[in-house]
């Protein structure tokens, strides 16, 4: 196993699921409820230190029971090393704890993620959607049975009843 | 409380004064001045929300999404090869770079190893589109702030550049002539011919842009000492590119990560201590002398070779074979159709833009199309840190914040 | 283009009289100062910066006063993708423009919406604008977009100003 997954297995045996390691990325999952603090061990520690947020992302697998994947990746520009931590969240409570005390670029990489997949982030300061208008109804684009042409949205023009 | 309850405070005149009971109570609010999107130096379809004390800007709440393409949902409706036109019109500015950060993240995805010929062509190709971005950026900016003869100095050079990409892949802006595992065709005798001239001529050019702008006292009085941001938060806030270099922050993955034919190139990352807009200029100028360099030095050492990596069951058969040959027209067909299949599994790559760090995530669940793709646009990034950056400046000093960031709103809205 | 029939003075030969209607005056006057507006949305705006810079130079056809207010211009080119979003200010700013104005989409995307086929795009300006002269292209080049304006400035020429323009063409 890489030595930065089996430091955070080491520290955190509870929160640690596994460590993948595939065209030499690291992808350590942990449960929802430590990603909290895990981020923060990841940031704060010396030897890990990772200072920079890459991106935010998410994942829709619908078959699976914890539906949702969200993805984080951090760079670390003193050691230059990289890892992706993901946590499952499934889809009745879809919510994980921002890390946006951590990293504050991750506001709005988190929010893009609420606007397009629906995963909210306890604590962020400002969760609106960024991408879509605040009033967008029709759901969140990026899940899986979301089709790709909308439900009618980008077809009508109510302001042109107005003038 | 109300909205308006919170922002509206009431000065009340000193009671003690003797015509206290006369004189008006004087009501200053907070003033919410609504910017773009149709904007002339928005760069594009941005809006701003400024809460503005007098002519300072309060709090910046940019709003954006005006220019959301969907284009991560496009990408899992298409094949890995039908997603490069797409690239090009993320930041249309720099199709080039877009093309090649999505071309090696998904040579990392199925693990191609690209020809050593077709590393040196990219790379050139690459860095003339630095070059372009860079003197687009130069020209809007010095447009923005109130610089006009720049502009035209700079797109005159760049048509040049824009000449030759045309004769390169037939077009201005949306090339995609970079390919899955190499480069859509070689060079020609002509283009090389056209590029050392331009290596010749463009030098003593940036001498003349600087002469316009170092001892502009409009420049310099709006660049410097504007939209300063710590390293601390400009590495916080995920920033990159010349954004983050201006802050002292020397991170640039082509030295950090290396990549095509950067790691046998001799170059410097020019990196700047004040962390101001002026900074962030002088790095971007500084970038123009060090493409030539690299560029030159990659004209040298171009070896001889294939520019397009032999893996049929990925790669595109030559454009040449295909109309006279079975084989090669079953297996372009195949690649369009169907697409090649990609192994499970998830990647992140990270290529150095002109504006930043443009990464690609690609999550593969098997089969020819991907099952995601995240854009890592660094122009929405930096717009994260807007806020922080323009507090305390003025409105007209929005202007130079956006541009600071080098802002294209196709990346950033995708 | 058949502006004017000019007339020969008797004694030295130079032209000094000048024939013509006031209809065709006046649409010689307004084909010649078209104002555009800024309204870059994506990718074709940097070719329309292109076509007003240093080699292109629109302002050879009367059309190179980028006005960046909607109440001064009289042409709009829409100029990019036309998202949903987008649309009720690209409306707006049409209201906005005072008559008579002139709409020209270029490009695929303002067209017809290219190859974004997805739920925030509009398949099209004229959706919701009425538009004059389409310029196909992905972006179009710089000549492609003059080519579209000679286009709009013959169409100016044929357009009726103080009699009724006729609804039909009648065989």
């Amino acid at each position: 196993m890489h030595a930065l997954a089996k430091r955070i297995q080491e520290t955190y045996p509870a929160g640690f699921i596994r460590a993948v390691e595939w065209r030499s990325d690291l992808a350590v999952t942990v449960t929802r409820d430590s990603l909290h603090e895990i981020a923060r061990f990841l940031h704060e520690d010396p030897a890990m230190d990772f200072d920079y947020i890459v991106h935010v992302s998410s994942v829709d697998w619908p078959d699976d029971e914890e539906r949702f994947e969200v993805v984080y990746e951090f760079y670390s520009i003193r050691k230059r090393h990289r890892i992706r931590l993901k946590t499952r969240v499934p889809e009745r409570d879809c919510a994980v704890d921002s890390l946006t005390d951590i990293w504050k670029g991750a506001d709005f990489m988190e929010r893009e993620v609420y606007d397009m997949m629906g995963i909210r982030f306890r604590n962020h300061p400002d969760l609106r959607r960024i991408l879509m208008p605040d009033d967008y109804l029709e759901g969140y684009p990026l899940r899986k049975d979301f089709p790709l042409r909308g439900r009618g949205w980008r077809d009508t023009f109510e302001f042109l009843d107005e003038t | 409380m109300k909205l308006e309850d919170q922002r509206t405070t009431v000065y009340k005149v000193d009671p003690e004064h003797p015509e206290s009971a006369t004189l008006p109570t004087l009501r200053t609010e907070e003033l919410l001045l609504n910017m773009g999107p149709q904007h002339p130096s928005t760069h594009g379809v941005l809006k701003v929300i400024l809460e503005l004390e007098g002519e300072r800007i309060v709090k910046a709440t940019p709003v954006m999404g005006f220019l959301h393409r969907g284009v991560e949902k496009l990408a899992e409706e298409g094949t890995y090869h039908q997603f490069i036109p797409h690239t090009d019109r993320l930041d249309y500015v720099c199709a080039m770079y877009n093309n090649f950060a999505y071309c090696r993240a998904v040579e990392k995805l199925m693990n191609i190893t690209v020809p050593e010929r077709a590393e040196y062509l990219r790379t050139i190709v690459a860095e003339v589109q630095r070059i372009i971005g860079h003197q687009f950026w130069l020209g809007t900016q010095a447009l923005d702030i109130g610089a006009m003869t720049v502009f035209f100095y700079c797109f005159r050079d760049r048509e040049i550049l824009l000449d030759w990409f045309d004769e390169l892949c037939g077009a201005r802006l949306t090339t995609s002539w970079y390919r899955i595992g190499g480069v859509e065709r070689d060079f020609t005798p002509s283009l090389l011919e056209k590029l050392k001239k331009f290596l010749d001529y463009f030098p003593p050019k940036i001498d003349e842009y600087q002469v316009f702008l170092e001892k502009n006292r409009i420049w310099l009085a709006r660049t410097k000492g504007v939209a300063v941001i710590s390293a601390e938060d400009a590495v916080n806030f995920g920033l990159s590119g010349p954004t983050l270099r201006g802050s002292g922050v020397p991170y640039d993955l082509r030295k950090a990560e290396p990549y095509a034919a950067y790691p046998r190139c001799q170059f410097s990352v020019p990196v700047g201590r004040n962390g101001d807009t002026y900074d962030r200029y002088w790095i971007r100028v500084m970038e123009l002398y060090e493409s030539v360099k690299i560029i030159r030095q990659c004209l040298e050492q171009m070896p001889e070779g294939p520019t397009m990596a032999d893996v049929p069951s990925v790669t595109l058969p030559p454009k040449s074979r295909v109309f006279t040959n079975l084989e090669s027209m079953i297996q372009q067909f195949k690649l369009f159709s169907q697409g090649f299949n990609a192994p499970r599994g998830e990647i992140y790559c990270g290529t150095e833009a002109h504006k930043g760090e443009l990464g690609f995530y690609i999550v593969s669940a098997g089969g020819g199309k991907p099952y995601r793709l995240k854009i890592r646009a660094p122009s929405f990034i930096h717009m994260g840190a807007f806020d922080h950056m323009s507090r305390g400046y003025m409105i007209a000093d929005a202007v130079t914040i956006f541009g600071t960031y080098d802002i294209v709103m196709g990346e950033c809205d995708r | 283009m058949g502006l004017v029939q000019i007339g020969r003075h008797n004694k030295d030969g130079q032209p000094d009289v000048i024939t013509t209607t006031v209809e065709r005056a006046v649409n010689w006057a307004r084909k010649g100062s078209l104002w555009p507006m800024t309204f870059g949305l994506a990718c074709c705006a940097i070719e329309m910066i292109a076509a007003v810079s240093s080699r292109y130079d629109m302002d050879r056809y009367g059309a190179g006063v980028f006005r960046a207010s909607p109440r001064q211009s009289d042409l709009m080119i829409v100029a990019g993708t036309v998202c949903r979003r987008m649309a009720p200010v690209i409306r707006k700013i049409y209201d906005q423009m005072p008559e008579p104005k002139y709409v020209i989409a270029m490009g695929s995307c303002a067209t017809s919406g290219n190859i974004y086929d997805s739920y925030s795009v509009v398949q099209g300006v004229d959706r919701f604008v009425p538009v004059d002269i389409y310029v196909p292209g992905c972006p179009p080049t710089p000549e492609a977009l003059f080519d579209g304006i000679l286009k709009l400035q013959e169409r100016i020429m044929q357009k009726r100003v103080f009699t009724k323009q006729p609804q039909q063409v009648r065989v």
